[in-house]
């Protein structure tokens, strides 16, 4: 049977879009969506995954024909056809990644201001309000970006829940300035704007949930912000993201989203838990602590004995 | 254009064994003494990976300290990029460039051999800090975190840095000048292999970025030595301060360390295929395109830092961007093949596997180009499975193309085909399976940089552990190889791919002053299958044929 070339073009052509599209949807490769942010950021890499799949097959396809059809035979010492190029062709193959990369961009830069990213307060270097107030008081020089004015990430000035974070080698400082609760764990009710402020103690962190798709530097002298709205009740890790000392791994804990009455228990339970504990807690949380009471008090996340991690960090 | 404009040669005498390890200022020893350089510190770095990934096979910090673990991946990256890859593509430059455009040696052949021994030092410092701390804040460096673990160690990592980054700068200077001054008076800009276009665009690029490297790092220094405070926030410095302007000369840097070899494959592929290389200006542009891209791309290494939210779209849109002129050279690479005679050896095995790893590299890299995407995976082992195939599946893969390609030409000796075959079967496997994992844990949720992490993060760690082993292995072959080649190889033609870059009109090895006289262009660089207007009835690799027979 003699099918016409551009028949078989035109077949492998829909396989090929079909094949992407699948697998652009069906790759399974994220964790669960705990967010409405996460499902559009998970939408905008199945579009990328569809694309790169297709352009994978299409170049992978190319040299593997070539690898199989274009193989020289033995003893022929000709050369293959003299052709240099072809105008028209190179032309469609530059627009072709130029549209592509265009579409990306548009639609990351819709994703990425639905998540709060463009937000008018916290995507400048130099939030409105304090540079207008800089300038009417004559004091544009004075102004001091260091102290705690500056606020960078994603983030939406309006929230239902604010918690302080405080990033320290290695853990987590969460502190709910509403009650005064303190806890190693960030506890959050479900389908609520949480806008977390950050601050690092000594070196930069990272605060990353991998189920919310987001990730914010936290960095020693500045401020930083990150909201959310987790519509899926759950717990999450909390883990940093960015390399901050021997026990870089070790720097994890948990996030719970959690019903609205589950979440007012905990902060009930935690208000009035006993004053002294908590004492102590801040007393350990807000002095500089030394590296055994550090080592010991995240011995578990490490999952090795504070002796083990004691003696291995003898040297420092 | 001629060749006499330059200030006056040192004369060369006879060759030796003891000039390779003496200040010799022929272009070929130096780019012997570079590679051979370079390829030490391969298996050293490697060595640092393998224990590094040893580690990872289990989820607990059991083999090394955690200590000792940033150590090694720290000292593990910054030997493959300054030691490794960076020397390799200055080894191909400085053997190629001269010999490539008729000259005799490079411009400035003491500034050469000056720059070359600045490596061997720069080397045996940095390994040297493992005797008071090596640093440990990974080959970026940010403080306030290097300014805290270990002072010696982070001194010792930014001299011999400094000192590397310097080797670069002089070598950058004598590229471009024997480029634009030293061709054979027939060869223009446009009848110039695509290696020195693609050495060309390097250059410029080192010599636009490094020194603002330097200027960082000295910065560093002071606040690590003197107490300044430029970057530590205690003192009222920024942090975010050196992540600009480290990330902008090690951004291009990985244009430094991919464009070289770039070229390289332009040069094996249309030899192997025997077809003219396929829209010779547009790889020769793409080449310059990318260079200047690549200058205004930095931020994206900060997305999740102290990057405001407008300054993240401009650097999500110049960042895809590059992937224009990349897909141009793609494209161009497999339009090459297409329709060719493809001799399936060792060097074209490598050619075709750079292009189909590189092309993983390039489409991931489109994706983490994108803001929201990228602040998933920022920091985690998809970025480490990203770069990984671009600079092991790119940039190491055409480094061995390149090696086979022109290892009759430098050693005046074959090598052995079905070793060098083994070895890219070995690698290839090897890496895809160490590196695409990675992918997936990334997305996951494994950040990167730590020793110890969740348990359902083990079968794919151990996957990779797996394929780092095979990686491991795959340097035997090679290995023995180079060394049973040089002792017992055949002794290699003038030319044996009946290539016509005019390299291969002189012997093999060159003679000392390259040529016995001044080359003639008997045509373009990829002229394959071009009849030499119609008074010639053979092509014009039949003739070069019979010249490389006598």
């Amino acid at each position: 049977m003699n099918i016409p070339g551009n028949i078989i073009t035109l077949i492998a052509g829909i396989l090929l879009t079909l094949i992407s599209l699948w697998y652009g949807q069906n790759h399974g490769l994220m964790p669960v969506e705990a967010s409405q942010g996460a499902a559009e950021v998970d939408e905008l890499f199945n579009l990328m995954m569809t694309i790169a799949t297709g352009l994978f097959l299409i170049v992978e396809g190319v040299l593997v024909y070539c690898l199989i059809k274009f193989r020289r035979k033995k003893g022929d010492k000709t050369d293959g056809p003299g052709i240099e190029g072809n105008v028209p062709l190179e032309i469609v193959w530059t627009a072709i990644p130029t549209v592509i990369v265009f579409i990306l961009a548009l639609y990351s830069f819709e994703v990425y201001n639905n998540m709060g990213g463009l937000d008018p307060e916290t995507s400048r270097d130099f939030p409105q309000g304090e540079m207008q107030m800089a300038e009417n008081q004559g004091k544009m020089v004075a102004f001091n970006p260091h102290q705690g004015h500056l606020s960078l990430g994603i983030g939406n000035a309006k929230a239902d829940l604010e918690v302080d974070v405080n990033g320290i080698q290695y853990a987590w400082i969460f502190t709910y300035p509403d009650s005064g609760v303190v806890s190693g764990e960030l506890h959050v009710p479900v389908n609520k704007q949480v806008k977390l402020n950050m601050k690092a103690g000594d070196v930069i962190h990272a605060f990353w949930v991998p189920q919310l798709r987001l990730k914010q530097d936290v960095l020693p002298g500045r401020d930083s912000n990150l909201a959310f709205n987790s519509n899926r009740i759950g717990d999450y890790p909390i883990v940093c993201a960015e390399l901050c000392g021997a026990y870089h791994g070790g720097m994890k804990t948990v996030l719970h989203v959690e019903s609205e009455e589950d979440y007012q228990k905990w902060i009930q339970e935690n208000t009035f838990a006993n004053a002294q504990e908590k004492a102590d807690t801040m007393a350990l949380m807000t002095q500089p602590i030394t590296q055994e009471s550090r080592l010991e008090m995240h011995s578990h996340h490490l999952g090795v004995h504070p002796e083990i991690l004691a003696q291995l960090h003898d040297h420092d | 254009m001629s060749t006499t404009t330059v200030s006056e040669k040192p004369q060369h005498k006879e060759r030796k064994l003891i000039d390779y390890f003496t200040f010799n200022t022929d272009h070929k020893v130096i780019g012997i003494q570079y590679l051979v350089t370079s390829f030490l510190f391969y298996f050293i770095g490697g060595a640092f990976a393998e224990i590094v990934r040893t580690e990872l096979a289990t989820p607990d910090p059991d083999i090394v300290s955690p200590e000792l673990y940033n150590q090694l991946f720290t000292l593990h990256g910054t030997i493959m990029i300054f030691l490794w890859i960076v020397p390799a593509g200055a080894a191909f430059a400085n053997y190629l460039i001269p010999l490539m455009i008729g000259a005799e040696d490079m411009a400035f052949p003491r500034l050469n051999a000056i720059a070359f021994w600045l490596v061997p030092p720069g080397g045996v410092l940095l390994l040297s800090s493992f005797l008071v701390g090596a640093p440990q804040s990974g080959w970026t460096s940010y403080p306030p975190l290097s300014l805290m673990s270990g002072k010696w160690g982070e001194e010792i990592w930014i001299v011999s840095v400094l000192l590397l980054g310097t080797s670069s700068i002089l070598g950058g200077i004598n590229f471009a000048t024997t480029i634009l001054k030293m061709r054979i008076k027939d060869m223009d800009l446009h009848s110039m292999p695509l290696f020195c276009w693609a050495m060309l665009a390097t250059s410029a690029l080192i010599l636009l970025s490094t020194p603002v490297l330097a200027g960082a790092l000295i910065l560093l220094s002071f606040d690590l030595i003197a107490g300044t405070s430029f970057f530590n926030p205690t003192g009222g410095g920024d942090p975010v301060v050196y992540q600009h302007l480290f990330w902008f000369y090690s951004h291009p840097a990985v244009y430094i360390m991919i464009l070289p070899f770039f070229g390289v494959v332009s040069e094996v592929i249309p030899v192997h295929s025997r077809k003219p290389i396929f829209g010779y200006r547009a790889i020769a542009y793409s080449s310059l395109a990318i260079s200047f891209l690549g200058l205004i791309v930095w931020a994206h290494h900060m997305f999740t830092s102290g990057t405001p939210g407008w300054l993240r779209m401009f650097f999500m849109a110049t960042t895809m961007l590059i992937a224009v002129p990349t897909g141009i050279k793609i494209f161009s690479w497999c339009a090459t093949m297409w329709g060719g005679k493809i001799e399936l050896n060792s060097p074209m095995l490598f050619a075709m596997g750079f292009v189909s790893s590189f092309l993983i590299g390039g489409l991931t890299g489109v994706m983490v180009a994108s803001v929201p995407f990228d602040i998933h995976v920022h920091d985690t082992y998809f970025i480490v499975g990203h770069f990984h195939y671009v600079l092991f599946g790119g940039s190491a893969l055409a480094l061995f193309s390149g090696f086979y390609h022109w290892f009759p030409k430098m050693t005046g000796k074959n090598y052995n085909e079905g070793l060098g075959q083994l070895h890219f079967i070995l690698t290839f496997i090897g890496l895809n399976i160490t590196f695409m994992p990675m992918h997936q844990l990334g997305l996951m949720g494994m950040n990167r940089r730590i020793a110890l992490y969740d348990v359902e993060f083990q079968p794919l760690n151990l996957l990779s552990t797996a394929g780092a082993y095979i990686m491991a292995v795959s340097t035997i072959p090679f290995i023995i190889n180079v060394i049973w080649s040089l002792a017992k190889g055949t002794q290699a033609e003038r030319n044996p791919w009946r290539a016509l870059t005019i390299e291969w009109q002189t012997a093999s090895p060159p003679i000392i002053e390259n040529f016995e006289e001044e080359p003639i262009l008997w045509s373009g660089p990829y002229d394959y299958g071009i009849d030499d207007e119609e008074e010639e009835e053979e092509s014009v690799s039949d003739m070069l044929a019979d010249v490389s027979a006598k």
